[in-house]
């Protein structure tokens, strides 16, 4: 059988799949967080300055027409309660600079009343931001806009960000690591159905063609569905096969025995000797014929039903009770005595029970047409460690044939002489015993002449 | 040794008359090395007794850079470095507000090291200024005007006891000429935004007529003498080396609260001999390694656990708070508010 040809794993390409998502989703969430947290630590640095700026203009004041300031400590102090950031500011009024840096940046606009000017410049060799406020001084006749300026530098900014970043690159890459390992669990759990169907499928015994039932996930409903309906089919296919091979059997054996009958009662009817002859001759061809289509439907049911074996629970003494039977009428034509050493109880084997017979039939069958007339044959059933049926027959042996190559098939003993016989019931029985993980043993006879032959099956 | 250094200082005396500078320079020394390998230019506010065992000692441990020391005024080295942009390698001040107003203004050099790293936070801004001395501001009080009485411990008891005893106290209370000294009007300034007894004890000073001076030296002169019974806001470590020489007057350290400069060191965006001042710079801020000249020069070193022994004790804050009172119009209202209170006549 051919394996299936395998292309990937679906494991794999489950893994990566969720892998790859996970590694988008990290770098969403490291780009996300470092905007957000950059955004919130910039507005904190525009909430401070927007604070200072308006404390310098909170204290303004008119005082004999001018603009007088008094800066109050804490605008420009709270400006360095969170870094060593450069602090620059500029009060503008009457297109002259009031106090402060002259060469800081106005705002591009005029801002005006509550809403803060934001900008960023670079000042001094450094990146500052600033903000610019408005505020209206003096009394109502003479009222002067003053522009407050005040600007820092982006160090501290910076430095968040850069903590900012190290904090979401660990965070980033800790959650792909976690993500990337929950996929290998995630992947396995997926496929955990199919290997269950898998199991329970691999599971089935050789003649189990029942449809699938266990569970199924959804997805592979149609492929279980075909599975079953090929099986379905193949059932079908079996038993037809089956069929032809007891009706092909039945159909070679009944002619060739009428064909017999009918050619001994012309071989009595006839009185010359050559005539009488050439009628023996011929009845021994169509026995000879009979005995080989028997033996090659035998031996193709053998071959079929080896390749599915059943698991049968049998008893094996009933099964040689039942051959010795059948064959006990060509056994008495011989005046052939069977004697049957069998144990008490029931001797259970696990097997199929018409390949058993089979071989059992083959060998006795052996036994009886080499063996002498008025002779013994001993059908003997032991169980050591193995279970062993022994034949042992008064006949001929297998003189000095060689004992391995006498199983193949069409090999028979050299000293057969006029005996029919097709060769094939050593290889049938040879085979029927391997099928079921035994051997079949051919030793002579230890008592005399004759042959033993074994059937040495493991016990059950 | 002595003959070299007046000759060195012949000829310092001899550069000092060449250049036209528009900053004045107090002093001018030149130290030599045996083999010049290159100088080092300080611009300083320290005078040259003071800092003489330090650069002495710098310069036997880095044998080949010649020392070129010129002390000036503080607003002196601010003209210089901020106005006339002089190139100076090191600049060493006791105005913290003006060194950190260079700073923030972009001409200081950034430079970090192990040692300026052991600093504690106070004791440095941007890794632009390093403070290597810690100089409280105290009151000294003269022994003779005190004898058997305690000398007031906080403003409050200070301004309590003018009230008390105003016709003792008149005209023998001095402090600070705030709009002459630097140094005054920086502990000026953050007295008042310490405590709003500041001011109420500037009312009771100028109530009682007080003296102004240009210099810790001459308060405690002055103190000593017993023309004084004291003097407020006096540099304590000038006061403390004073101590041993002259007789008749204590130091008193408020416990309400005690500002302390620091005195710092910058490197300058023009400074050419970078190496070598960095080289000072650590020099310096580890003062309190080198005990023996902490001693030599008087000049405390800095020293964390003084803050954890007296809390009273406050080091100025750097930042850009610091630039609050060199605001032209703050330091004009501020001014006028002290000459309100101080001087009434």
């Amino acid at each position: 059988m051919r394996a299936p040809r395998a292309v990937g794993s679906i494991r794999q390409r489950l893994f990566y799949q969720l892998a790859g998502v996970a590694a988008i989703l990290s770098l969403a969430f490291f780009l996300i967080v470092r905007v957000v947290a950059e955004q919130a630590a910039e507005s904190t640095q525009d909430d401070i300055l927007s604070a200072s700026a308006t404390a310098i203009a909170d204290s303004l004041r008119s005082e004999d027409g001018g603009v007088m300031l008094d800066l109050p400590y804490s605008a420009l102090s709270m400006l360095g309660t969170l870094s060593e950031d450069r602090v620059f500011y500029r009060v503008y009024t009457n297109d002259a600079t009031l106090t402060g840096y002259d060469d800081l940046p106005l705002p591009n606009r005029t801002p005006r009343r509550g809403e803060p000017v934001f900008a960023t410049f670079d000042f001094r060799g450094d990146e500052v931001r600033a903000v610019s406020v408005v505020r209206a001084v003096g009394s109502a006749n003479a009222l002067r806009n003053v522009i407050v300026t005040v600007a820092q530098t982006r160090l501290g900014l910076e430095s968040t960000s850069r903590t900012i970043t190290a904090t979401a690159t660990a965070v980033g890459a800790g959650f792909f690591l976690v993500a990337t390992g929950l996929s290998l669990w995630a992947a396995s759990a997926a496929l955990a159905p199919i290997e269950r169907l898998t199991s329970a499928v691999a599971r089935r015994g050789p003649y189990d063609l029942r449809p699938v039932t266990a569970e199924t996930p959804t997805e592979l409903v149609p492929l279980v569905d075909a599975l079953n309906s090929f099986m379905a089919r193949l059932r079908a296919s079996l038993s037809r096969t089956e069929d032809f091979i007891a009706e092909a059997a039945h159909r070679v054996r009944t002619p060739l025995a009428t064909v017999r009958a009918q050619a001994e009662v012309t071989h009595r009817k006839l009185n010359k000797p050559e005539h009488r002859l050439a009628i023996r001759e011929m009845i021994r061809a169509i026995d000879e014929s009979s005995r080989s289509a028997g033996q090659m439907l035998d031996h193709a049911m053998v071959k079929f039903r080896t390749d599915t074996l059943a698991g049968d629970d049998l008893d094996m003494r009933a099964l040689i009770a039942e051959v010795c039977d059948r064959l006990g009428a060509t056994a008495d034509l011989k005046d052939i005595d069977i004697r049957r050493e069998l144990p008490d109880m029931p001797v259970p084997v696990s097997g199929d029970g018409i390949l058993l017979q089979a071989a059992l039939q083959n060998l006795l069958d052996n036994a009886i047409k080499y063996s002498p007339d008025d002779t013994e044959i001993v059908v003997r059933l032991e169980q050591g460690e193995e279970l062993r049926v022994s034949i042992t027959d008064a006949g001929r042996g297998f003189g000095d044939a060689d004992l391995t190559r006498i199983k193949t098939r069409y090999t028979r003993g050299t000293n057969v002489g006029n005996i029919v016989g097709s060769g094939l019931g050593l290889t049938i029985a040879e085979e029927v015993a391997r099928a079921h993980g035994g051997q079949l043993e051919i030793k002579s006879n230890q008592n005399g002449a004759g042959a033993c032959v074994s059937l040495v099956l493991p016990r059950s | 040794m002595r003959f070299s250094r007046t000759a060195a200082q012949l000829i310092a005396a001899l550069l000092t008359i060449s250049p036209v500078v528009a900053y004045d320079i107090q002093e001018r020394m030149l130290y030599p090395a045996e083999v010049e390998t290159s100088v080092l230019r300080v611009i300083s506010t320290a005078d040259l007794d003071v800092f003489d065992p330090i650069l002495l000692a710098f310069q036997a441990e880095n044998p080949g850079v010649s020392i070129d020391y010129i002390v000036t005024e503080t607003a002196d080295l601010m003209q210089a470095l901020y106005t006339d942009g002089a190139s100076f390698d090191l600049a060493i001040s006791s105005a913290m507000d003006l060194q950190t107003k260079l700073a923030n203004d972009g001409f200081a050099r950034t430079y970090t090291s192990p040692v300026t790293e052991a600093l504690p936070d106070w004791a440095r801004w941007r890794n632009q200024i390093f403070a290597f001395t810690q100089e409280p501001a105290v009151v000294v009080v003269s022994d003779a005007f005190f004898a058997g009485e305690q000398p007031p411990q906080s403003r409050d008891e200070l301004i309590a006891l003018l009230r008390e005893s105003p016709e003792r106290f008149r005209g023998r209370i001095g402090t600070y000429d705030v709009r002459r000294s630097g140094f005054g009007y920086m502990m000026a300034t953050q007295d008042s935004r310490n405590s709003e007894a500041y001011w109420r004890l500037m009312e009771v000073m100028g109530w009682l007529d007080a003296q102004l001076y240009c210099c810790s030296g001459e308060m405690i002169r002055d103190v000593a003498s017993g023309r004084l019974a004291l003097a407020y806001n006096v540099l304590g470590s000038y006061a403390q080396s004073q101590l041993a020489t002259t007789d008749g007057f204590r130091i008193v350290e408020l416990d309400d609260y005690v500002n302390v400069m620091l005195r710092t060191v910058l490197i300058p965006q023009t400074a050419q001999n970078i190496s070598d001042a960095q080289s000072m710079v650590d020099f310096l801020t580890n003062l309190a390694a080198r005990p023996d000249l902490v001693a030599a020069s008087e000049l405390p070193a800095i020293a964390p656990e003084t803050f954890q022994a007296n809390t009273a004790l406050r080091p100025i804050r750097f930042g850009p708070g610091l630039l609050v009172f060199l605001d032209q119009l703050k330091r004009e209202a501020f001014l006028r508010n002290w000459e309100d209170s101080l001087v009434q006549n």
